[in-house]
C-alpha cells in the first residue's frame, strides 16, 4: 500500500493540538508503577561492593563472611577487576532485605593493589601526573586537529578580535530513578523476565542475551514507566548483567538498582570542557576566524568532544567560519565516565561559542541579536532570534553592561541550538476488535517525554477516534521492535510508524464494512467515531457498529515507519532575563523564552513540556550542578543530592515555551526535539550575567563564588 | 549501619539515665542522625529516642514572665510559624524557616538542630577519617582540598562551619539553653554552649555524656529591640547557607544599643563579631557605621584555599542584616 502523506495541519483533530498525557492521572496519583516499584514476590535485594580507591585492582575478593550472614542468597565477584575510579563495582550480594545486603557488602574482604591517581583534568595534563590507565594509554589524547583557510592572516586583517577561556563542568546524570532492574528466571531457568529502567527495551534484551549466552527470544524486557534516562540508560549495564546472574544463582527474583551515591558516580556524565577561543570579525560583524584550543574530560573514558565552531558562520557550503583552527584533547582522570547526555557535546559548544559571539558584539558595538542574524544562515533561526528577543523584552536591555543603579543588575542574553533528530526503524501493530477497541502495540518506551500519548494521539487522528478510545501498549519486547529513545528520534520514529499502521488497519476495516455502506472502500473516511461515505456523508456507521461487523475476525495489521513522514534538522533559540546581586553574587533568573522548531508537532502540550523541562535542566547546569572531585583521596565528595545541587522549584522562573508553528516547519514531517532546547540555556544565562554586570563569568556553574570572583577581577567587587 | 540498642524513655530522667554511658546518643527528629548512621559516620551503640518523653516543657512554645520558652522537641515548623516568634524574635523565625525543606522542618526539632553534627563533606564521607571523627588530619585544611564551604574564621585544627541556622539566631538573641544530665539540670548561655575545635574535636558543644538540651529560654525583648537573620545560599530553597548573619540590638531614635552580630556558616561556632559590635554600640546606625561594622566583623578572617569569596559575601550579610535593624 502506498504511504499516504500527513493531512494538512489545518485538517487535524489531535495532531498539532494539545493532548493531555494519557497517563497523567496514574502518574500524578502515584498509581503508575515505575520500574523501581516492581517487586515480584520473594524478590531479593542486590547491592554492590565498590572500590574505595580511585585507581586500584581488586586482587582477591573474599565473600565467605558475607555469605555466612543469614539471609544472603547469592554473591557475584569480579576478582582482578582494575578500577579506574572510586566506586567501581567489584562484587555484589543478593539478600532477603536491604539491611542484610548492606551488612553483607561490608563483610566482603577485598585485597587491593593501589596505584597513583589523578582526579582533575588540569593535574592529569601535567607531565609528571599519575597515569589513569597505567602504562597502557597516556592521560592526554589528541581528539581533534583541524585547520582550514588562513587563520593568522584573518586575525591580522580583522576589525575585531576577542580572546577568552570558557569552561564547563562535569554534569552527572542523576536520574531520579537510579539505573538497574529486577530480574526473574521463569520456566526452570529457561526464560528471563526483566523489568528495567531503560530507554531501550530491545537494547537491554540484546545485551542481556549476549552476556548470558541465551537466545534473545528467551528474554522479555518491560519498561512501563521509567524515571529519567537522558542518554544514560540504553544498555543492561554491569548492574543489569549482575542482577540477572544473582537471580539465576539464587533461584529467586532479584531487584538491583543503584544507590544514590552509585547513581552519581557510576551512571555516566556530560564531560567537562575548557575552551580557549580566539575569534575575529570583519567591520560588518561577520565572523572570519575561529581558533580554539580545548580539552575536556570524560573521566576514565573518552568522549569529551563537542562540535566547534558552533552554529555561526556564513561562508562556504555548508556554511562555516572560513579560517579555523581547532585543537582538542581528551583527558583521562580517575573518575566516572562520559555517557550520552541530552544533546551530547552541544551545551558545551554553545557556552563557548555564544560567549565569543557576545564579546564580538561588544567589541564591534553591534546588538547581539543583529550579530547572530547576520552570522546564521538558517532562515528559521533568523526569525527565531527576533521572536525570542521580542518576547523577553530585549528592548529593555542595557547596551552598556551594569548600567542599572544599585547592587541588583538586570541582564539579557540569547543563544541558539541546532539538532538532527529524525526517525526510522520502528514497527507497530494496530488491532481493531469487534467490541470497537483499538489497540496499538509498539516496542518503544516512554522515557518521560510522552511517547504513550503520541502513540494514542496519532492512532486516534488516523482512525477518526478520540484519544481515550485508543489503548496504547508500549515498553515491552514482545511488541514490534523500535529503537532506543535517544538522539531525539523517538517521536519521529514512532509517530510515522503508528500512522502507516493505523492507515493500513483502517483500509482493512473499510474493506470489511464497505458492503454495509454500499460503497467502495476508497470512498470511505473515518471521522468523529464514524465511518462514512466521502461522496455522501449521511451514509455512515458509528465506529462501534462498524467494528461489530468484524465478528470473530479482528483486524491486526503490522507496518513500519516510512521516511517520507519524518525529517531531520531543527532550529531553536533561547532568550533569558535575569538579575545579579553584585554584593552576594546571587543570580536570579527572571524569565526564559524557549523557541523551538519541531517539524510536524504531534502533541503541542507534551512538546511544550519538553521545552520547559529542558530550560529547567539548562538552568540547573548553568547555576548549580557540578561534580566535585577531591584531590586528596580521589572521591566525588558530593555524590548525593544534597551537595550535587540541582535547581529546585524556587530557582525556576516563568518559562515561555514557544512551539514554532510556521507552515513551512509543520509541513516538514515529524522531527524529535527532546534534546535541542537544553543546548543554549546556559550560554544565554552566561551572556545575561555578562550583560548585567560587565563581568564575564567564564566557567560553569555560575555560583555566587564565581560571580564575586569575576567582579573582583574586573575591579568591581562591592564587599 | 551498626546494630544498636533502642530505648524509648518516658521521662527526661529516664532518658538521661539511658544516655549515661559511652556510645549512647539521643535521637529526636532523626533528620541529621539517621542518614549519618546509615552512612556510617555517626555511630551509636544505643539510641535513646527523646520523642517518647512525656514530660511537660520539652515540647511546645510558651510565653512566660521572663520571655519565651521553647521545648527542645518542638519542631522547626512550629517555631517558624509561631506568631510571637515571628513578631518578637524575628531572627529566630527567619533563621528557622531557612532550614532545609518543609519536610525537614516538620520532622526536625530545635534540640536536634542545635546539636546536629558537621555537614563538611569530608566528615560525611566514610572514607575520610578526619579529625572530627577521631582521625589524624583535617582534610579541609589542605590547600588542595575542596574547602569552598569551610570556615574563614575560628578554624583550626578543624575547619567546619557550624551548620545550625537556629544556633546563630539564638546566640544573637542571647538565649539560655537548659540542659538535663546525670548531675542534674544546668543552664548554659548560648554564647558558651558552642565550642571551638581547639577545645573539643569530637563534639561541637559543651554537653557531657548523658546530657540533653531540654528547653531554650529567651528573654522578652526590651522596648525597641529588633533582630534579623539573613543568609545566602546557592539555591533559593532546600540548601545550606554559604554565609549569613544574625543580628540584634535595641534601636531607639536610630541609635543601636547592645548590638549582637553573629556570623553564620563561616566558623566552627556561631561567630560573634565582638569588635564590630563594640564599634557600633551606642552609635547611630548610619550607612557608614554599618559598612564599618561589616569590615570589622571580617577583619580577622583567614580564608582557606577556596573560600576567599566568603569574606566579601559575609560583609554584605552583616551590612544587610544591620540595615534591617535601622
Ligand atoms: C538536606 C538537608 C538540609 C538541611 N538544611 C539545613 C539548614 O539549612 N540549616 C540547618 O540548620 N539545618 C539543616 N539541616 C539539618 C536539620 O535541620 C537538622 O538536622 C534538624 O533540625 C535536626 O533535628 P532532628 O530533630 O531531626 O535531630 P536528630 O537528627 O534527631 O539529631 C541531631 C543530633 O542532635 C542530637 N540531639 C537531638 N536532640 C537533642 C537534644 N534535645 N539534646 C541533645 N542532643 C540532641 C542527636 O544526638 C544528634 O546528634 C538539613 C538537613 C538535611 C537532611
Ligand atoms: S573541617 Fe572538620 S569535618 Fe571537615 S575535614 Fe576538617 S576536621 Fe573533618
Amino acid at each position: 500500500m502506498a504511504v499516504i502523506p500527513w493531512k494538512p495541519a489545518g485538517e487535524m483533530t489531535h495532531i498539532t493540538k494539545n493532548t493531555t498525557r494519557v497517563d497523567a492521572v496514574p502518574k500524578v496519583t502515584g498509581k503508575a508503577e515505575f520500574s523501581y516499584d516492581v517487586l515480584p514476590k520473594d524478590a531479593l535485594i542486590g547491592l554492590f561492593v565498590t572500590s574505595p580507591y580511585p585507581n586500584c585492582t581488586a586482587v582477591t575478593v573474599d565473600t565467605a563472611a558475607a555469605e555466612a550472614l543469614p539471609g544472603v542468597k547469592a554473591v557475584w565477584t569480579d576478582e582482578g577487576k582494575v578500577c579506574r575510579m572510586a566506586g567501581e563495582f567489584v562484587a555484589a550480594v543478593a539478600a532477603e532485605t536491604r539491611d542484610i545486603a548492606r551488612d553483607a557488602v561490608r563483610r566482603v574482604r577485598v585485597e587491593w593493589e593501589r596505584y597513583p591517581f589523578v582526579v582533575k583534568a588540569e593535574d592529569a595534563r601535567q607531565p609528571n601526573s599519575a597515569q589513569v590507565h597505567g602504562a597502557t594509554r597516556p592521560n592526554v589524547n589528541r581528539a581533534a586537529d583541524d585547520e582550514a583557510g588562513d587563520v593568522d592572516a584573518a586575525f591580522e586583517s580583522a576589525a575585531a578580535v576577542v580572546d577568552g577561556t570558557y569552561s564547563t563542568q562535569v554534569q552527572t546524570h542523576t536520574s531520579l530513578e537510579s539505573h538497574g532492574m529486577t530480574c526473574r528466571w521463569d520456566d526452570a531457568g529457561e526464560n528471563l523476565r526483566v523489568w528495567a529502567s531503560t530507554q531501550g527495551v530491545f537494547s537491554v534484551r540484546g545485551e542481556l542475551a549476549g552476556a548470558l549466552e541465551m537466545p534473545e527470544s528467551s528474554v522479555v524486557v518491560t519498561t512501563d514507566y521509567m524515571g529519567g534516562g537522558f542518554g544514560s540508560k540504553f544498555g543492561a549495564g554491569v548492574e543489569g548483567i549482575v542482577c540477572a546472574r544473582l537471580a539465576r544463582d539464587a533461584g529467586r527474583a532479584v531487584k538491583l538498582l543503584l544507590t544514590r551515591e552509585q547513581e552519581q558516580t557510576n551512571s555516566g556524565n556530560r564531560p567537562s570542557s575548557v575552551q580557549h577561543i580566539r575569534a575575529a570579525a570583519d567591520a560588518e560583524g561577520r565572523v572570519t576566524a575561529f581558533d580554539m584550543e580545548a580539552h575536556g574530560t570524560g573521566g576514565y573514558s573518552q568522549g569529551a568532544g563537542f562540535p566547534a565552531p558552533y552554529i555561526y558562520g556564513v561562508f562556504g557550503d555548508p556554511p562555516s567560519i572560513p579560517n579555523r583552527r581547532i585543537v582538542r584533547d581528551d583527558v583521562y582522570i580517575n573518575a566516572g565516565n562520559a555517557r550520552a547526555m541530552r544533546a551530547p557535546g552541544h551545551p558545551q559548544a554553545s557556552f563557548g561559542m555564544e560567549a565569543t559571539m557576545d564579546e564580538l558584539a561588544y567589541a564591534l558595538d553591534i546588538d547581539p541579536v543583529d550579530l547572530r542574524v547576520l552570522n546564521d544562515p538558517n532562515e528559521t533561526r533568523q526569525a527565531q532570534y527576533r521572536d525570542a528577543a521580542k518576547r523577553i523584552g530585549w528592548s529593555r536591555r542595557n547596551a552598556e553592561p551594569g548600567a542599572d543603579a544599585g547592587p541588583v543588575k538586570t541582564g539579557f542574553g540569547i543563544g541558539a541550538a541546532r539538532w538532527g533528530g529524525g526517525g526510522g526503524g520502528t514497527r507497530a501493530t494496530v488491532e481493531i476488535h469487534s467490541d470497537g477497541s483499538a489497540v496499538v502495540k509498539c516496542g518503544t518506551q516512554d522515557l518521560g517525554t510522552g511517547t504513550r500519548t503520541v502513540v494514542a494521539a496519532v492512532a486516534a487522528e488516523q482512525l477518526g477516534l478520540a484519544v481515550e478510545d485508543i489503548t496504547p501498549l508500549i515498553g515491552d519486547t514482545r511488541f514490534p521492535p523500535s529503537g532506543g529513545s535517544g538522539g531525539s528520534t523517538t517521536c519521529a520514529s514512532v509517530a510515522p510508524a503508528i500512522k502507516v499502521t493505523a492507515d493500513a488497519a483502517l483500509a482493512t476495516l473499510f474493506g470489511r464494512v464497505a458492503p454495509a455502506l454500499d460503497a467502495q472502500a476508497d470512498n470511505l473516511e473515518a471521522v468523529d467515531r464514524t465511518i462514512r461515505r466521502i461522496d455522501d456523508p449521511s451514509k455512515s456507521l458509528a465506529w462501534a457498529d462498524a467494528c461489530a461487523l468484524l465478528g470473530a475476525e479482528p483486524i491486526s495489521e503490522t507496518e513500519q515507519h516510512d521516511g517520507s513522514l519524518s525529517s531531520r534538522g531543527t532550529a531553536g533559540v533561547c532568550s533569558v532575563e535575569l538579575t545579579v546581586d553584585e554584593e552576594t553574587g546571587d543570580v536570579r533568573i527572571q524569565k526564559v523564552v524557549s523557541v523551538q522548531e519541531a517539524g510536524l508537532v504531534i502533541d503541542k502540550l507534551t512538546l511544550e513540556s519538553q521545552l520547559i523541562g529542558a530550560v529547567i535542566q539548562g538552568i540547573s547546569y548553568a547555576l548549580h550542578e557540578d561534580r566535585v572531585m577531591d584531590r586528596l583521596l580521589g572521591h566525588q565528595v558530593n555524590a548525593n543530592m544534597e551537595f550535587y545541587k540541582i535547581s529546585g522549584a524556587m530557582d525556576i522562573p516563568e518559562i515561555e515555551p514557544v512551539v514554532w508553528m510556521a507552515e513551512e516547519s509543520l509541513s516538514r514531517g515529524v522531527i524529535g526535539i527532546g534534546e535541542p532546547p537544553v543546548i543554549p540555556v546556559a550560554a544565554a544565562i552566561g551572556n545575561a550575567v555578562r550583560n548585567a554586570t560587565g563581568a564575564r563569568v567564564a566557567g560553569l556553574p555560575i555560583t555566587p563564588r564565581r560571580v564575586l570572583e569575576a567582579l573582583e577581577r574586573e575591579g568591581r567587587a562591592q564587599g | 549501619m551498626k546494630n544498636f540498642e533502642y530505648v524509648r524513655p518516658d521521662s527526661v530522667a529516664q532518658a538521661v539515665q539511658a544516655l549515661d554511658r559511652r556510645g549512647a546518643m539521643p535521637l529526636a527528629g532523626g533528620m541529621d542522625m539517621v542518614p549519618g548512621m546509615q552512612d556510617n559516620v555517626i555511630i551509636a551503640d544505643r539510641v535513646v529516642n527523646l520523642k517518647s518523653i512525656r514530660d511537660d516543657g520539652v515540647r511546645g512554645i510558651r510565653e512566660t514572665d521572663y520571655g519565651l520558652v521553647i521545648g527542645a522537641l518542638t519542631t522547626l515548623t512550629e517555631i517558624a510559624e509561631h506568631p510571637v516568634v515571628q513578631s518578637h524574635y524575628a531572627a529566630l523565625a527567619e533563621a528557622t524557616v531557612e532550614v532545609g525543606s518543609p519536610q525537614i522542618r516538620n520532622a526536625g526539632t530545635l534540640g536536634g538542630n542545635l546539636c546536629q553534627r558537621p555537614r563538611c563533606w569530608y566528615f560525611r564521607n566514610e572514607h575520610y577519617n578526619c579529625l572530627k571523627k577521631g582521625g589524624p588530619r583535617c582534610f579541609a585544611a589542605d590547600d588542595d582540598a575542596e574547602n569552598q564551604y569551610n570556615a574563614i574564621l575560628g578554624g583550626g585544627p578543624a575547619y567546619i562551619v557550624h551548620p545550625s541556622n537556629c544556633a546563630s539566631a539564638l546566640v544573637a538573641l542571647d538565649a539560655t539553653f537548659h540542659v538535663a544530665g546525670p548531675d542534674g539540670p544546668r543552664a548554659v548561655h548560648a554564647d558558651d554552649f558552642f565550642v571551638l575545635p581547639t577545645e573539643r574535636l569530637l563534639q561541637e558543644n559543651v554537653l557531657r555524656q548523658g546530657e540533653i538540651v531540654t528547653h531554650v529560654e529567651i528573654a522578652a525583648p526590651a522596648d525597641g529591640a529588633k533582630s534579623a537573620f539573613l543568609e545566602t545560599a546557592e539555591r533559593a530553597g532546600f540548601d545550606w547557607g554559604i554565609s549569613g548573619a544574625a543580628v540584634s540590638g535595641v534601636v531607639r531614635d536610630g541609635v543601636i544599643n547592645g548590638p549582637r552580630i553573629v556570623l553564620y556558616a563561616v566558623a566552627p561556632i556561631p561567630w560573634r563579631a565582638r569588635d564590630a559590635e563594640a564599634l557600633i554600640d551606642g552609635k547611630p546606625l548610619t550607612e557608614d557605621a554599618i559598612r564599618a561594622a561589616g569590615e570589622a566583623a571580617l577583619a580577622g578572617a583567614e580564608p582557606l584555599s577556596n573560600n576567599g569569596y566568603k569574606v566579601p559575601l559575609t560583609k554584605t550579610m552583616v551590612r544587610r542584616a544591620l540595615a534591617r535593624l535601622a
